[in-house]
């Protein structure tokens, strides 16, 4: 019927097979991340009992339900422990399922990330996916910008004193800065000489994104050993050779390290971005919009989905580094 | 003299360092005429690979006279006329064997079809023709180092400097390569200069041996060698061998009781 041996390599396997051997692989590195997510939400959840105490004991007040501190003026002034220490069978009872809770608890922000990428159409207000996809233009932009900015500035680090002395300083000094404090100034600024849309939030994002990348190239462009460097000089070899083929490729793993951080930092930009131009779609906008209308399920789902667009940048070019080193025989 | 390819005349050179200048190399004269094979050899702190890095233009001399090929040193490195071999091959693990050894005949501009015959021919040279297309990390340290050799000899750099470029080889691999590299410049009459700690590694490979002592860095002894230019392996256990490696021995034991 076919070709096929009955040794071919891995035919006794099977697909199933194959994938518990991929599994069995993964699951000594898969355990001990499990084990911390959930302690973490263990502890979540526990902290949404005080968290949410006082919001609770009102709704139970509210149906009638006779308590200790019997009214709300009295419990105002008593934490959140205490009011769960006063009562705690109507603390625990109401404490994860409010419209309104302090810290809404993960089921619930679950629920709500649910709701608002896979029910919303996408072109909907309220799909997350929409907008996530509008902060994705501005921070892909800047991180462009800022990786192309930050290497640019490291080749010019390594091949000159001077700029070697005066740049980097200033490159410190500048993320010293609270971002908060300047993306205003970059939006006001750029808008009265005419430029609106993607490019004020993309610079934003250039501005977090072109350090990481700065530090980590004039660490690899200066890898080299003294030996490699030398023999580039026996062969009478301008700067520019010596830069395009060894300095380079040799800076590669660091450049791939330090993507990763300019990446996720470009997208805290752009979110950021958002803020002061009172844009109504975004994760950002998303995000005081929440804060706004005390939608604290809304705060957290929007939060959890700029950690998954990040997430999912940085696994992108983890991959690519992957691939390239390998192919390059560096790694 | 016209066939010199290397003068060097009360050559000295000063390091300045913390604990006050370090005399790397004093009062060094030597001369090495074309297609000679000299070692030097000497404890570390000798200033063997400092005199080496001199002739090479990777360090510049505080006093005395050096010429390569009638230049000055910097010159000689412009005009391409040594090629260098490091203990470390130096190989891009990026670049194939082949794509290696063409590198520094793309930076000199050289034509495509030259470059892929010079390639071809040095790869041959040194036997690794088979491996034109296999990267680095598929070879073993030994072929590694002769990829290393062939790359230096792939432009027709008159000298060819070499610092302790089987130093980190075990010695079986090592007595293969001294056996090659002096079939290699039997063939190519190459001018080579040769850093090595080994005492029969000198005295098998070289016409003259250049024995050095550190503190300051100096010349003690220069040997012309009067062995064959044919040499077997097994010329280590002749008389006339032992004779001269007992003299290096002296001349290294020399230098040290002085210091």
């Amino acid at each position: 019927m076919t070709d096929t041996q009955i040794s071919a390599p891995g035919a006794g396997i099977g697909r199933s097979g194959r994938v518990a051997l991929a599994m069995r692989g993964m699951h000594h590195r898969l355990g001990p991340v499990l084990a911390v997510v959930a302690a973490l939400i263990a502890l979540w959840y526990l902290a949404a009992i005080p968290m949410n105490a006082q919001n609770s004991l009102m709704l139970a007040e509210r149906e009638g339900i006779v308590l200790t501190p019997a009214t709300a003026s009295e419990r105002r002034n008593m934490s959140g422990f205490a009011l769960t220490l006063a009562e705690p069978s109507q603390a625990v009872a109401r404490a994860f399922a409010q419209d309104r809770p302090r810290l809404p608890s993960p089921h619930q922000v679950l629920a709500e990330l649910w709701d608002s990428t896979v029910n919303q159409n996408v072109t909907s207000k309220r799909s997350l996916v929409r907008h996530a996809g509008i902060t994705l233009a501005p921070t892909l932009l800047g991180f462009v910008i800022g990786s192309l900015a930050g290497i640019a500035l490291a080749v010019g680090i390594v091949h000159s004193r001077l700029m070697d002395l005066s740049v980097m300083p200033w490159a410190i000094a500048s993320q010293t800065i609270p971002i908060l404090a300047i993306a205003p100034m970059i939006i006001v600024v750029l808008n009265s000489i005419g430029v609106q849309g993607v490019l004020p939030k993309a610079i934003i994002s250039a501005y977090l994104s072109f350090f990481p990348v700065t530090v980590g190239m004039v660490k690899g462009l200066r890898a080299p050993s003294p030996s490699d460097l030398d023999l580039m000089r026996t062969w009478n070899a301008s700067a520019t050779r010596t830069l395009l083929s060894l300095r380079l490729p040799t800076s590669l793993p660091y450049l791939f390290t330090s993507l990763k951080i300019a990446v996720a930092a470009a997208l805290v930009g752009a979110i950021v971005g958002e803020f002061p131009t009172g844009a109504v779609s975004g994760l950002g906008a998303r995000l005081l919009a929440g804060s706004y209308y005390g939608q604290t399920v809304q705060i957290w789902s929007a939060l959890f989905g700029a950690a998954i667009v990040a997430a999912a940048l940085v696994a992108a070019i983890g991959l690519a580094q992957r691939v390239t080193l390998k192919r390059m025989g560096l790694s | 003299m016209p066939d010199d390819v290397i003068n060097a005349a009360g050559l000295d050179l000063t390091f300045p360092s913390p604990d006050g200048p370090v005399h790397a190399l004093s009062d060094i004269s030597l001369d090495i005429n074309e297609g000679e094979f000299v070692s030097f050899i000497g404890p570390s702190g000798c200033g063997k690979t400092t005199f080496l890095r001199c002739v090479a233009a990777l360090e510049t001399p505080t006093g005395g006279t050096l010429t390569v090929n009638g230049m000055t040193p910097d010159e000689a490195r412009k005009a391409r006329a040594y090629g260098y071999v490091f203990q470390a091959a130096g190989l891009y693990p990026w670049r194939t064997i082949g794509r290696n050894i063409s590198l520094p005949l793309e930076i000199m501009g050289y034509s495509k079809s030259d470059r892929t015959k010079r390639t071809q021919d040095v790869l041959e040279l040194v036997e690794l023709d088979k491996f034109a297309n296999k990267y680095p990390w598929q070879l073993s340290g030994g072929m590694q180092q002769r990829a290393s050799i062939a790359r230096a000899l792939a432009f027709d750099a008159k000298v060819l400097l070499m610092d302790e470029p089987f130093g980190a080889l075990d010695e079986i691999v090592r007595d293969r390569l001294n056996e090659e590299l002096l079939a290699l410049w039997k063939r190519t009459n190459k001018t080579t200069l040769f850093v090595t700690h080994s005492i029969p590694e000198a005295v098998y490979l070289s016409t003259k041996i250049v024995v050095m002592s550190p503190r300051p860095g100096r010349i003690t002894d220069i040997i012309d060698s009067p062995l064959p230019h044919d040499r077997p392996l097994d010329i280590r256990d002749t008389p006339e061998f032992l004779a001269i490696a007992h003299r290096v021995r002296e001349g290294l034991r020399e230098g040290m009781e002085v210091a």
